[in-house]
């Protein structure tokens, strides 16, 4: 080997050098755990938790009778034929399902599974449907305190929510602190989880398809992340959005070959089913030798659900708040459908995919993404080839959507200007070929700290707010039986 | 009562050429044209988040845009003695014009044609032909 490319296999282990620590800090502080049960319970999974249990306790189960009136306004049925033309239901929703299904449906599922064993897979449903009321309150808030600017633009989220909602409760100072750590924890999302977290998994996938360890690819994982970088730079740096609109385009066309894929290798393991059917419900309420027991496997499976459908993160609450619509609560209930797709039906897929497949099973079991590779390949050789094409779009748009969200972040911190946008999206760009060089351990350290620091500001708020939101959800459900608000005949 | 026609203008000159035929028709008989022009547009279409947030702004923008490229012809109907109003509408071009139609009880609905080729009908569909399909009046295709 040439001493050129030996020095450029380098590059990846010197960006892995320099990141560890840094993520190793930065974990130490939000993963704070006290041990429980023989494990450690990190306080902030803990949070997590509580909010969505909370939640539905206080919102009498609210997502579990959102979905008929939810379905029904995403279809168009409350659409006011006077507002075509403005962002609809059905908009708002795809564009946060496409910023959500990433690589944690995909990647994510297999950490969790090799983390905490079978039983993860009910603990990562559970925390979904916990999480769909989670998303819908934060969402409800989000479309309650959004800016509308004179030129017209729309802008929404926990920032402006914090600051402007706490404010009418004579809590502005509280509620500034709040949205500005808010920001600050979104940029570090934005670059870990929406950001290195995806090409990471993006490279691996492919360096996996071109032969592993024997790829040509391996050791310049600096070199595809510079590529992928200039396809994200290409978008938001050159503004060529058609890119992006193509883009989400095709992430509900994969979504949808990756549930038939997931159904073939289930079905094609039919026998399979019962036994790992008990495997994950054993495993979810019996202690396991190896996997941190019963309070690991609830762990692990609540952590990687969060990191999927980011419900208490308050990412989405920027996605959904430009929907046009009079009534908050609206939103609300749209929202709640988000991590019902995104945890409870893709996620699902994935972990029964490996859990039936045993891929998780063995001495050498690989781990993230090739992990969930393996699993198809048993029944279905070659769609690891199909997988990296999916795998790639879905990282491509989460990260072009949590580009978005780091964005607003950082323009809420430090106002609107050329120089401000031009410098993140650079640094963006740069934490692209950072994560396609470091390895997963750290980057996945990183990115879990980040986006749970961004549910610690923003769940204070949430929580501050259950009156308000009560009463918006309230109001709807009023509206909507006196028949103030009714389904619009669509004619023709 | 009488007698109302919409006219589907997207900008093209075949457009132009239905207006003046529709006033055409009318002029000396009472009746009045309603000139519709519809942004393409559908509630399911996929956008990205920054299409979102300037959306308000964009159809705001796309609305001026319409009425600008509906004045000229108004004025140009009125002056012929023939009554006029403009309607600028997103959505489905064919079924807003429909739509159009049914709401003031239009008797006739004309539009232009481009003229595209097979394979541009095959793939993007024609606006004429999916109006005479669906349009609850007779239709007058100006080429």
């Amino acid at each position: 080997m040439s001493s050129a490319a030996v020095l450029a296999q380098g590059i990846d282990e010197r960006v892995n050098e320099a990141f560890t620590p840094v993520s190793d800090r930065v974990q130490e502080v939000i993963f704070f755990a006290v041990p429980v049960g023989g494990t450690d319970l990190p306080l902030i999974v803990l949070w997590l938790i509580t909010a969505g249990v909370f939640f539905t306790i206080y919102l009498k189960g609210f997502q579990f009778t959102a979905w008929r009136q939810a379905l029904q306004l995403v279809r168009g049925r409350f659409n006011d034929p006077r507002d075509a033309g403005e962002v609809t239901h059905f908009q708002a929703l795809a564009t946060a399902v496409s910023g959500t299904v990433g690589l944690g449906n995909i990647a994510g599922v297999a950490v969790a599974i090799t983390l905490g064993g079978p039983g993860a897979t009910l603990w990562m449903i559970v925390a979904g449907l916990l999480g769909m009321c989670t998303k819908g309150v934060e969402c409800t808030l989000g479309v309650k305190h959004r800016r509308e600017f004179p030129d017209g633009h729309v802008s929404g989220g926990p920032m402006y929510y914090l600051s402007r909602g706490l404010a009418e409760q004579g809590r502005g100072g509280l509620g500034k602190v709040l949205a500005v750590l808010f920001c600050l924890f979104t940029v570090g999302g934005a670059l870990g989880g929406g950001n290195m977290f995806q090409s990471n998994q993006a490279y691996t996938q492919l360096r996996n398809v071109t032969g592993g360890a024997d790829s040509p690819l391996e050791g310049f994982g600096w070199l595809f992340g510079l590529g992928m970088a200039v396809l994200v730079g290409v978008v938001i740096i050159g503004g060529i959005r058609n890119i992006a609109r193509v883009t989400d385009k095709l992430v509900p066309f994969m979504a949808v070959l990756y549930i038939t894929a997931c159904l073939v290798v289930i079905i094609a393991n039919a026998g399979a089913v019962p036994a790992a059917l008990g495997a994950i419900l054993t495993g979810a309420f019996t202690a396991q030798a190896g996997v941190g027991g019963l309070v690991g496997a609830l762990i692990v499976g609540f952590q990687r659900a969060a990191f999927s459908n980011e419900a208490g993160v308050g990412s989405a609450a920027i996605a959904h708040s430009a929907v046009k619509t009079k009534h908050p609560a609206s939103e609300g209930h749209v929202a709640t459908l988000e991590p019902f797709i995104d945890t409870v039906v893709i996620c699902t897929m994935t972990a029964l995919t490996i859990v039936i497949t045993g891929v998780y099973d063995t001495e050498d079991a690989s781990d993230g993404v090739a992990l969930t590779s393996d699993a198809f390949a048993t029944v279905l050789p070659w769609f690891p080839l199909v997988l990296a094409l999916a795998v790639f779009l879905f990282a491509y748009s989460t990260m072009l959507a949590w580009s978005y969200y780091g964005l607003k972040a950082v323009t809420y911190l430090l106002g609107e200007s050329m120089l401000v946008d031009r410098g993140y999206k650079l640094v963006f760009c740069l934490f692209v070929v950072i994560g396609a060089s470091a390895s997963l351990d750290p980057i996945i350290g990183f990115s879990d700290s980040m986006i749970f620091a961004m549910s610690l500001p923003n769940i204070i708020g949430l929580y501050l707010m259950a009156r308000v939101v009560k009463g918006e959800i309230g109001g709807y459900h009023r509206a909507l039986a006196s028949g103030e608000i009714a389904p619009v005949e669509q004619r023709v | 009562m009488a007698e109302v026609v919409v006219v589907g203008v997207d900008g093209s000159e075949p457009g132009v050429r239905a207006v003046r035929f529709a006033a055409s028709h009318l002029s000396g008989e009472g009746g009045r044209v309603v000139l519709v022009h519809v942004v393409p547009w559908s509630p399911y279409a996929i956008t990205t988040a920054e299409d979102n947030e300037e959306r308000p702004a964009r159809r705001r923008q796309e609305v001026e845009a319409g009425e600008a490229l509906l004045a000229p012809l108004l004025d140009e109907v009125r002056a012929a003695g023939v009554g006029a109003e403009g309607v600028v509408r997103h959505g489905h071009p064919a079924e807003v014009i429909v739509s159009v139609a049914r709401d003031h009880g239009a008797a006739h609905v004309v539009v232009g044609r481009v003229g595209q080729s097979r394979v541009r009908t095959l793939l993007f569909g024609s606006t004429p032909s999916h109006l005479v399909q669906i349009s609850p009046t007779p239709v007058t295709v100006v080429p």
